[in-house]
């Protein structure tokens, strides 16, 4: 894993400001890095290196998306049914 | 919290609620005079004895009358239009808790570091003690540290609810299945209340919210307590 996000994920405090959400409605926001934690893990695993820097994406997920939607998508995940493309 | 018969606006917990505060009385002061001033003309108007009532033009009170409710209006204008802008400012939080309504009572979930989540119900009016607020006072807290930017994200298990506590300048629509961000800054620590704000059934009266502002070691000594007895 890359110094840089190593130190990032290290010192994380919470989600930061992400640009591509500015306003007010931040549900894209919490389902975009669920959906890039699970294909970062993806990619990653696929060429055979180390998943660690996902872990940035999972922190962020898990600081903005509400317990009960992450529980039902990771359900969803198992039993095969997760409606985003990953 | 409002006191009994209050009229005017709770004392500013946050920056943004003192510029909203100061704004307000502000426009209050301009409409008060403006209304003064327009009472006693009326008055004067009214009682006098003139015989010359019928004014056919006036060049010069036309032209004062345009262009004092245009500066009037531009000095109302500016400083709310500065507050509007100051409302959208990037904020940089030190913290994320999101805050879920129910039919009838608020989670409050921190998971920036652990998993903390906890319910937070009304105290209902037999239960309270001496000195608490009735229809106010909630079992559970939500604490944050003071002079800290926190970052809420609201949402909704079932219906439609709000999020609002007037002291802090906060009101946020809870929507179920949306994700509503609301940031602020407690300026000082304290217990701040707010109410549901949006109707959601029965109880929708009865399910407070209560902000607790402390320094940041107790914010931390608190939330490892809780982590313990979850």
């Amino acid at each position: 894993m890359s110094d840089a996000i190593g130190e990032k994920i290290k010192n994380y405090r919470t989600a930061p400001f992400d640009a591509r959400f500015p306003n007010t409605n931040q549900t894209r926001n919490c389902f975009q890095n669920y959906l890039d934690f699970h294909r970062c893990n993806k990619a990653l695993s696929a060429k055979d290196q180390d998943v660690a820097p996902c872990e940035w994406y999972q922190r962020v997920y898990k600081s903005l998306c509400p317990t009960s939607w992450v529980a039902k998508w990771d359900e969803q995940m198992e039993n095969g049914n997760f409606p985003g493309k990953i | 919290m409002a006191q009994y018969t209050q009229l005017g606006l709770q004392d500013a917990a946050s920056p943004l609620m003192e510029e909203l505060l100061h704004f307000h009385d502000h426009a209050l002061m301009i409409i008060t005079l403006i209304s003064a001033f327009v009472l006693y003309i009326i008055l004067t108007m009214v009682t006098a004895k003139t015989t010359d009532k019928y004014i056919l033009d006036s060049q010069e009170v036309e032209i004062i009358w345009t262009v004092l409710p245009a500066i009037i209006l531009v000095l109302i204008a500016l400083p709310s239009l500065r507050i509007l802008y100051l409302l959208d400012e990037i904020n940089d939080p030190h913290l994320t808790i999101k805050a879920m309504g129910h039919q009838w009572y608020w989670s409050y979930e921190y998971t920036d570091y652990e998993d903390l989540g906890f319910d937070s119900y009304m105290v209902p009016t037999q239960d309270l003690t001496p000195g608490q607020f009735r229809l106010l006072e909630a079992d559970h807290r939500m604490v944050i540290p003071v002079e800290s930017p926190i970052r809420v994200l609201v949402s909704a298990e079932d219906v439609l609810h709000s999020w609002a506590v007037p002291s802090l300048g906060v009101k946020m629509d809870a929507v179920p299945g949306r994700l509503n961000q609301v940031a602020f800054v407690a300026s000082r620590p304290g217990v701040f209340f707010g109410q549901c704000s949006e109707i959601c059934g029965a109880n929708h009266s009865f399910m407070p919210i209560v902000v607790e502002a402390v320094p940041l070691e107790h914010f931390e000594n608190w939330s490892s307590l809780m982590l313990e007895d979850a």
